[in-house]
């Protein structure tokens, strides 16, 4: 394969960017600029769906691998993926044209700038999970900060200046000791290439410490209690597109993380480390859905039940067994697609009653019927009830934290209760009961464009509820050369021990 | 007749340059056009000839060293000075301070630093340091119907005569236990046992600490940052520095080279603090100027850090760092130039309140640059920093390596709050329009270096690294 496909994929929404950047005529310039983006984000996702296709799923190593000389004698521009990385791939893809097309209806100000820092965004999404070198992929988790900085900052709520800093900071913060941990790699074992380092297998005494360094990043930016105190901020202030790509794939990025480098690089640490991930994972589960249920602000409630869906997502990882990894993978790529659906959900009602409060609705059903109908789809795929994609996800990481754990599995099964409680409580109080106030009334039912996106993210949630066959099919391979990649490495250190 | 001579054709040619310059400037009314241009054409003419030199070679009793690393900072310090000049003409018109004396000072304090570069002897290094000195003095006071300017003039020559004065008396120790002036000999002599050059060395140290403005030697920076013109300041800020991080490479690399243990806790010191310092002290202020003079501050203490390792690859880290330090702070003074409102000046931090809607680029521009002074990938800044930790962390100087990372996630909260004030905040009265091309081009040739510098991050490498490691 000569055609970079990867590098395309990468930089096209980057070429969009520059495009409406450029094009800086005054008279409907806004038009043209959405049309730029969209069809940019949508020729993208055909050429992402394109690469699934073209993808070989029987092939244990990275494929269509691009290897180019950046630093010369240091660092190699490698990019790469394998299953696990090509559904967030589409999956980031898929979510970008979504977020453009629902910036038409809530950012009023500066569109252009934004559709801008969307797809600057994109690309940077994408390098992250297309990257097979340590220094490629720090460089791209962390470019994304200054989009998503300035996409709280600019369009945000009336507190998001205090937001944007805590975002910022505190995943800086993280960030900082991971790029020590890759220079410190640099000089373990001579390389950042991902490819060599595990050929290299990093030596016991120094994985301890690397894995926490690599820790403090992604428990920042996934995020796991007691560092998760950003998120909620960051959402409630976001604008809504802002609220989706945060929650459906930037907190993704910290779980791919955590599986292709925490576990690939450090078997030993993370065997020692689990105990600690599951009561992290734990508290996350129930304390944020206890948290989430006396939330007053519907996206504050969402963005809790966030960190309790991505504590499931941690659990199954660390449990290194087929079912928890391949659960924990469609948990994210079902929670990327909920919880997309659920802020554009909050989206539509915020844009027509500028409220966001729980108690300012009540008997919505009323007037929107159509919005009722899809919210309570989404509502019941994020409890994860049967026949939705949240089901499956959430039901493979429970088995395979059975195997290993029944206290931390048992605890693991209450947060699908809480979920449920908090989830209806939620559609009772906006949907259900009476109409709270006149101003409600005069609202309209969702336009086709939002019509649009929320059946699409509707139709894709059932679907992977009832067939999840493309997906697990896909990480198959990849799951199993993970885990017995992870068990080999487990031997091979606890051998050189003796 | 002095064999060699053509090795030292830039200097000569620089003097033989100021003294026409003068005249011209003397004898012609009105010729401050007439000076700027010729100053351009001198700076063109010398980047010219330096390019086509190589090679390694000492001259005058081995005083004088003309070796590829001098030339990279000889050819940094005028491509620097020069983006500088061609970039403050408006704001010199619009200050009254377009006297024939400004690029004729300005060429004379680069002639000092030449010297200093190449100096490869005691002596010869402290004329050279001294001649830079003296014409500093004059350029932060140039303005002198300005209190604040003859008040940072002074106080920067008061406290810059004690620091030459402790130089010079650590020099002097250095010839009396080693009896040389020359470096290569005082690096055989000196050893750790010789107690008195050892202390001599701190001496040392303390001199060139001050002139880079290293913590707890970095009190004058901001005032003179803050009082003299910003087209000043914007030299005040980039080509001295460059020049000081260079002599303390060649004082490290040659003289001092067999007491590394001594020297390197003293640095590892002066680069920790400084880092804290910029990093903690910049968060309060409301001037700009200010603000920068402290991150500066934090930036030596990066630089320094590169230099702590004492290893070729530290140096020439530190040697990549200044030069992105140049680049992005040429872009940031090249902003502060276009803060006008009203045909006066401004530098509160304040006034950039909401300019976005108005000045998108150069909102855009600050952006960039901001980012890029904190560190954030992908930008140049980020990549200055990587090559500092990548040397450190080799040394397994851990925790220079950690807090050096901690101080900047501090000092990136200073440059938020800038972005924020810009982004962020209410609209204010816009700026003038800008109808130069000389600031926009500087800016936009800063920015574009940053933002594309990861396409080939290691354009400069095999060039510094060669240079130093000579």
């Amino acid at each position: 394969m000569n055609f970079p496909i990867l590098s395309s994929i990468i930089f096209l929404p980057l070429l969009g960017a520059l495009f409406i950047f450029l094009s800086q005529s005054k008279t409907s310039s806004i038009k043209s600029a959405i049309y730029v983006s969209l069809f940019t984000s949508i020729a993208n996702f055909l050429l992402s769906i394109f690469l699934w296709y073209s993808f070989d799923r029987n092939f244990t190593g990275f494929q269509f691998v691009e290897d180019k000389n950046w630093i010369s004698g240091l660092i190699k521009f490698k990019l790469g993926i394998d299953g696990i990385s090509i559904l967030f791939i589409v999956l980031t893809t898929f979510i970008a044209p979504i977020c453009i097309l629902s910036c038409i209806n809530s950012v009023k100000t500066r569109i252009k700038e934004f559709l801008i820092a969307i797809l600057v965004l994109e690309t940077f999404m994408l390098g992250v999970f297309c990257s097979l070198d340590l220094v490629i992929f720090y460089l791209f988790f962390e470019a994304g900060l200054i989009p998503m900085f300035l996409i709280i900052g600019i369009w945000g709520g009336p507190r998001r200046v205090y937001s944007a800093y805590k975002f910022f900071l505190y995943t800086l913060l993280g960030s900082v000791l991971m790029l020590i941990a890759i220079i410190a790699i640099y000089w373990i074992s001579g390389t950042t290439d991902f490819v060599q380092i595990l050929e290299f297998k990093i030596p016991k005494e120094y994985q301890y410490i690397l894995w926490l360094a690599f820790f403090s990043s992604f428990a920042v930016k996934l995020p796991m209690w007691p560092v998760h105190t950003w998120l909620p901020d960051a959402h409630v202030e976001a604008p809504t597109a802002g609220s989706v790509i945060l929650a459906s794939i930037l907190l993704k990025m910290a779980g791919y993380g955590f599986l292709r480098f925490s576990v690939g690089m450090f078997p030993v640490a993370s065997e020692y480390f689990t105990p600690l991930v599951y009561t992290l994972s734990i508290i996350a589960i129930i304390y944020t859905s206890l948290v989430a249920l006396m939330q007053e602000d519907m996206k504050k409630l969402i963005a809790y039940s966030s960190v309790a869906h991505m504590g499931y997502v941690t659990l199954g990882i660390f449990t290194f067994t087929k079912q928890g990894i391949d659960g924990s993978i469609y948990q994210m790529i079902s929670h990327g697609l909920i919880s997309a659906a659920l802020f554009l959900s909050v989206g539509v009602l915020y844009d027509r009653t500028h409220s966001r409060m729980i108690n300012s609705y009540g008997g919505i059903v009323n007037i929107l019927p159509k919005f009722s109908l899809i919210f309570m789809i989404f509502t019941l795929s994020a409890l994860g009830i049967p026949g939705t994609s949240g089901f499956i996800g959430e039901f493979l990481v429970l088995i395979g934290i059975f195997q290993k754990n029944y206290f931390v599995a048992i605890l693991a099964t209450l947060g699908v209760i809480l979920a449920a409680a908090y989830m209806l409580w939620l559609y009772k109080r906006v949907i259900f009961g009476n109409l709270k106030s006149n101003t409600i009334k005069e609202i309209k039912d969702i336009n086709i464009s939002e019509g649009l996106v929320l059946s699409l993210l509707a139709i894709a949630t059932i679907v992977f509820g009832f067939y999840p066959e493309p997906i697990l099919d896909t990480i198959s391979v990849s799951s199993d050369y993970l885990i017995e990649n992870y068990k080999k490495d487990l031997a091979y250190h606890l051998m050189v021990k003796k | 007749m002095i064999e060699n001579i053509q090795i030292l054709y830039p200097e000569i040619f620089l003097s033989l340059s100021i003294l026409i310059i003068l005249m011209i400037g003397v004898f012609i009314k009105n010729s401050y056009n007439l000076v700027t241009n010729l100053t351009f054409l001198t700076l063109l003419v010398l980047i010219a000839i330096l390019l086509n030199k190589k090679g390694n070679t000492l001259i005058f009793s081995e005083a004088f060293i003309s070796d590829s690393f001098s030339i990279f900072i000889k050819i940094l310090i005028l491509i620097s000075s020069l983006f500088i000049l061609y970039s403050s003409q408006v704001f010199i018109k619009d200050n009254n301070i377009n006297k024939f004396e400004y690029p004729i000072i300005f060429l004379i304090a680069i002639l000092g630093m030449f010297f200093m570069v190449s100096s490869n002897d005691l002596i010869l290094f402290y004329l050279g340091l001294e001649l830079q000195s003296l014409a500093l003095y004059i350029l932060t006071a140039i303005d002198r119907d300005n209190l604040k300017s003859t008040e940072s003039g002074i106080k920067f020559f008061i406290l810059s005569a004690l620091s030459s004065g402790l130089l010079l008396y650590g020099c002097s120790l250095l010839y009396g236990f080693t009896g040389s002036t020359n470096f290569e000999i005082i690096n055989k002599e000196l050893t750790s046992e010789n107690v008195g050059a050892v202390f001599a060395m701190v001496f040392i140290l303390v001199g060139l600490a001050f002139k880079v403005s290293a913590v707890p030697f970095h009190m004058w920076t901001p005032d003179v940052f803050e009082g003299s013109p910003s087209s000043i300041t914007s030299f005040f800020a980039i080509v001295p520095k460059i020049a000081g991080i260079a002599v303390f490479i060649r004082f490290m690399q040659i003289p001092f080279e067999n007491i590394l243990i001594e020297w390197q806790s003293i640095i590892i010191f002066l680069s920790i603090a400084s880092m804290i310092l910029g990093a903690v002290a910049a968060i309060g202020q409301k001037n700009i100027k200010r603000l920068i003079a402290y991150s500066s501050i934090g930036h030596i203490g990066y630089a320094l850090a590169g230099i702590a390792t004492g290893t070729s690859s530290g140096y020439s880290s530190s040697v990549l760092y200044i030069t992105i330090y140049a680049v992005m702070n040429l872009g940031i003074f090249g902003c502060i130039f276009l803060m006008k409102k009203d045909g006066k000046y401004t530098e509160e931090i304040n006034d950039l309140s909401g300019i976005s809607k108005n000045h998108p680029l150069i909102s855009l521009s600050f952006l960039i640059i901001l980012f890029s002074l904190a560190g954030i990938p992908p930008l140049g800044g980020f990549f200055a920093k990587f090559y500092i930790f990548l040397s450190v962390v080799e040394s397994e100087m851990y925790t220079l390596a950690i807090i050096g990372l901690l101080t900047t996630v501090i000092s990136a909260f200073y440059y938020l709050k800038i972005i924020k004030i810009i982004y962020f905040d209410e609209i204010t009265k816009p700026f003038d329009e800008n109808k130069s091309f000389s600031i926009s081009g500087t800016i936009f040739i800063s920015c574009i270096f940053l933002v594309t510098f990861f396409l080939y991050p290691s354009i400069f490498n095999d060039l510094i690294f060669t240079a130093v490691s000579q």
